[in-house]
């Protein structure tokens, strides 16, 4: 095994760590930013300022009783967080975080940041969060539990929904770029226009961007579109009758889908690692894809603690009614200023 | 990494991940189940018949009309591609095909398939006549 192939799965091991770190380190973040936003402090009590709570709490749920009520099926039931959590960690495989880089000089050949690089990485980012609905699915229907199988129903329909406004939408952006891979769509908005507007698509898709915003929380389950899991409804939706790990692995998997889907949005609308010339210039550009997923990770959090649940139908209406047919014209009008000037 | 080995590693990495999360907690946590703990939750009142039972067909429609708009989605990926070479006639083949499936829209539209809750379309029944 040489130098290269063992720094490719260290940076593999290290996508995956992160990844681990970046739900425990959202539910502190949640639990903190929600606190601030109502006023009160948060956790507060394990560690200096509460920064331990998620080791607390996954400690605490491993020594929980595992339950599995008697009418589920005894597979599926097992099956479908780990069908979850993997659809979750695989999703963000093809998501690359960072410029090439020779490590400071270790190298002769430089290396690509990212767990892998696929010439249809936007298909394929696209493909395993949508394999991610059956996770939902199979925990709501293998429980056995009405409110389980309504929220698994409803997640489903939900997640279908919101999918179509979601691929349309990317669609435009891959016709920008004029690649699939998303290490290329980063590159594409490399420089700046008029030397002090970075090239970033958000600026030629802004439209784009609020659909793909709008439909990554409706993908990923999140306020106000929280329905599969819409306490005052559903209890606690597909995973009511989950226990111990097995219940702490879903919120796990919906953590780690945020952080892919602001990690994917940075890539193909924020510039990925672009936009500080020097950070670029040091091979620090991974830095600047960090706090730009952070930005956008907060965001999610505070989107979810200022606005009210909508109703099911609502959220279905608006997806199919509104959101569709906007990408789709959002589509259509990039093809045609982009083939006016161009030609 | 280079093609598709990464994404196959973290998927092992995440199938061992939960399965070895899921056998700790199997080993560490307690085992006393009793007829209430392995009864589904009901809001504490004894479950009442089988939760599997025949669901709202909206779930349904929905599910069919995504399958068919999702292959129309999928068809735009390559043509968004190529729109760079394909040029105008391009532009034109594809807003044609997006007019067919607008045809679709307005009709699925139209069915009620769309709507949900109280503002869904549904044949009144005269409950005036039938208490006569």
């Amino acid at each position: 095994m040489d130098l290269r192939f063992a720094i490719q799965l260290g940076i593999i091991g290290l996508t995956f760590f992160m990844l681990v770190n970046a739900s425990a380190l959202l539910v502190l973040a949640e639990r903190k930013i929600m606190g601030f936003m109502q006023q009160r402090y948060g956790p507060y009590l394990v560690g200096p300022h509460g920064v331990l709570q998620p080791l607390a709490d996954i400690l605490k749920l491993l020594f929980k009783e595992e339950l599995r009520p008697k009418g589920a099926d005894k597979w599926l039931f097992t099956l479908a967080p780990i069908i979850s959590v993997t659809a979750a960690f695989a999703a963000f495989a093809a998501v690359p975080w960072g410029a090439e880089t020779t490590l400071f000089g270790l190298l002769d050949t430089p290396v690509k940041l990212g767990a892998s690089d696929i010439n249809v990485g936007v298909l394929v980012v696209f493909a395993i969060t949508s394999m991610g609905v059956y996770g939902i699915v199979l925990a709501g229907w293998s429980s056995n539990s009405k409110y389980s199988l309504l929220g698994g129903l409803r997640s489903s329909a939900q997640m279908i929904s919101y999918e179509l406004a979601y691929a349309t939408t990317l669609a435009s952006v891959v016709m920008l770029a004029g690649s699939l891979s998303l290490r290329e769509v980063v590159d594409a908005q490399a420089g700046a226009w008029w030397g002090f507007i970075p090239r970033w698509y958000l600026f030629l898709q802004p439209a784009g961007f609020i659909i793909y915003v709008i439909a990554g929380v409706a993908e990923t389950n999140r306020a106000p579109f929280d329905f599969p899991e819409a306490e005052q409804e559903l209890v606690a939706g597909y995973n009511t009758e989950y226990s111990s790990v097995r219940f702490a692995l879903f919120p796990q998997a919906e953590y780690i889908n945020m952080a892919t889907m602001s990690a994917v949005a940075t890539d193909l609308y924020l510039g990925g690692w672009h936009g500080v010339p020097f950070l670029t210039a040091l091979g620090l550009g991974w830095l600047v894809f960090l706090a730009k997923v952070g930005v956008l990770l907060f965001t999610y959090i505070w989107v979810r603690w200022t606005v009210p649940r909508y109703r099911y139908d609502q959220l279905m209406q608006f997806g199919w009614k509104w959101l569709f047919p906007a990408s789709v014209i959002n589509l259509i009008v990039t093809a045609a200023l982009m083939l006016a000037l161009h030609a | 990494m280079d093609g598709w080995l990464g994404v196959v590693i973290m998927i092992v990495l995440g199938v061992g991940f939960a399965a070895v999360m899921i056998g700790l907690s199997l080993l560490l946590g307690p085992k006393n189940p009793t007829p209430e703990k392995l009864a589904p939750y009901e809001c504490g009142m004894p479950a009442v018949g089988d939760a599997r039972e025949r669901q709202s067909v909206k779930f349904y429609l929905v599910a069919m009309i995504f399958l068919l708009f999702d292959i129309e989605v999928a068809f735009l990926y390559p043509w968004a591609l190529a729109i760079r070479d394909l040029g105008w006639p391009g532009f034109v083949q594809i807003v044609t095909f997006f007019l067919i499936l607008l045809v679709g829209f307005i009709y699925v539209w139209r069915k009620g398939l769309l709507d949900w809750g109280s503002t869904a379309r549904r044949p009144r029944r005269d409950v005036s006549s039938k208490a006569a």
